[in-house]
């Protein structure tokens, strides 16, 4: 539980918060923009960045959590191949919660 | 006067393009920004605080570090760097969307980056990828970003109102929702260049920095761990 007489601060650590949140999502922008034309290395590392950044939110949490975890990110690799995003998900999560109930 | 209207008609058509794209994501987020809004009253935190935490970082994963985070007691430095650590990844998202809203005026894109969640660079990335000069127009970009920002607002207020009535969100599998939905969006880029190099370095990576330094830096390292692979097989290619 907060203390009480805090909120004056908690509202301005809300707001530092927020404006380090909007330095990060300019930031990259307002750096990457100096240069004109791009390194072919540098043009593929920025192609590479969705799929380098996903990785890390799924591996650690699907090994590290239990088996009905793992089974469901092993399905829903699978089912991505054949099913749209929404159904995808939706089975996944099913999966996931009917493998909590049996391990 | 007609061709004005037309543009404006064509712009409505991309907002609305954008919008539906968006449905799906909207529907998977929801939860967590009932979840956020529940977890922050349940710490102590006034109804004010909770929903300007969100209308003002509207930045998931950090918004629930920072209840974490600040619920032990640590100087006020502390929980701002977490949060820094947990969104440094935007910095790399926002490198390669500003190639994407290179068109927009100042205000645009100033407000395109404010809304610049993971949900929306992994959209916004999609339909570039789709255009022949990898661009995507504003009013599609905005067409996603405003109704998750509404959706994201709402939910916190919802859950903060009525988040006692989610007691168990694990029985509900809302705990892990979002490494399988990140999975789901992962494996629409599989047919890309170097896809199976990324996802073993920032994998293994990911998965050594998480055992060794701990969250949050798994994150960080292991997407640059991908970066760099991808940067450093492209370095025998040709120049056009």
């Amino acid at each position: 539980m907060l203390e009480s007489g805090s909120h004056g601060d908690i509202t301005a650590l809300i707001i530092v918060m927020a404006l380090v949140t909007y330095l990060t999502r300019i930031g990259g922008h307002l750096v990457l923009s100096r240069f004109k034309k791009l390194d072919p290395r540098i043009e593929a590392g920025l192609e590479a960045v969705p799929v380098a950044v996903m990785t890390p939110l799924i591996v650690p949490p699907a090994l590290t959590n239990g088996p009905a975890e793992a089974i469901a990110i092993l399905f829903v690799c699978v089912a991505s191949m054949r099913l749209g995003a929404i159904p995808t998900v939706a089975l996944g999560v099913a999966v996931l919660v009917a493998g909590r109930n049996l391990f | 006067m007609q061709i004005e209207d037309s543009v404006k008609a064509a712009r409505g058509r991309e907002f609305m393009e954008g919008a539906r794209d968006t449905l799906p994501i909207l529907v998977a987020a929801a939860p967590f920004g009932i979840v956020f809004g529940a977890a922050a009253v349940a710490a102590g935190y006034s109804l004010y605080e909770t929903v300007l935490t969100s209308a003002a970082m509207f930045a998931g994963a950090s918004q629930f570090v920072f209840i974490e985070v600040n619920a032990q007691a640590v100087p006020a430095w502390m929980v701002v760097l977490a949060v820094f650590a947990i969104n440094f990844r935007h910095i790399l998202y926002s490198a390669s969307i500003g190639r994407r809203i290179a068109a927009m005026s100042f205000l645009q894109k100033a407000a395109a980056f404010f809304l610049l969640t993971d949900i929306q660079f992994a959209g916004a990335e999609a339909r570039a990828a789709r255009d022949p000069h990898g661009r995507i127009s504003a009013a599609y970009y905005f067409g996603m970003g405003i109704p998750i920002y509404v959706m994201w607002v709402a939910t916190a207020v919802l859950g903060a109102l009525f988040g006692k009535l989610i007691k168990h969100p694990e029985q509900w599998g809302l705990d892990f929702i979002l490494p399988i939905y990140f999975l789901a969006v992962l494996m629409g880029f599989r047919t890309r260049e170097r896809f199976v190099l990324i996802v073993l370095a920032s994998g293994i990576v990911s998965m050594l920095a998480y055992k060794t330094l701990g969250t949050p830096w798994h994150i960080s390292l292991g997407a640059f761990a991908g970066i760099g692979a991808a940067s450093f097989t492209a370095r025998g290619r040709t120049v056009a």
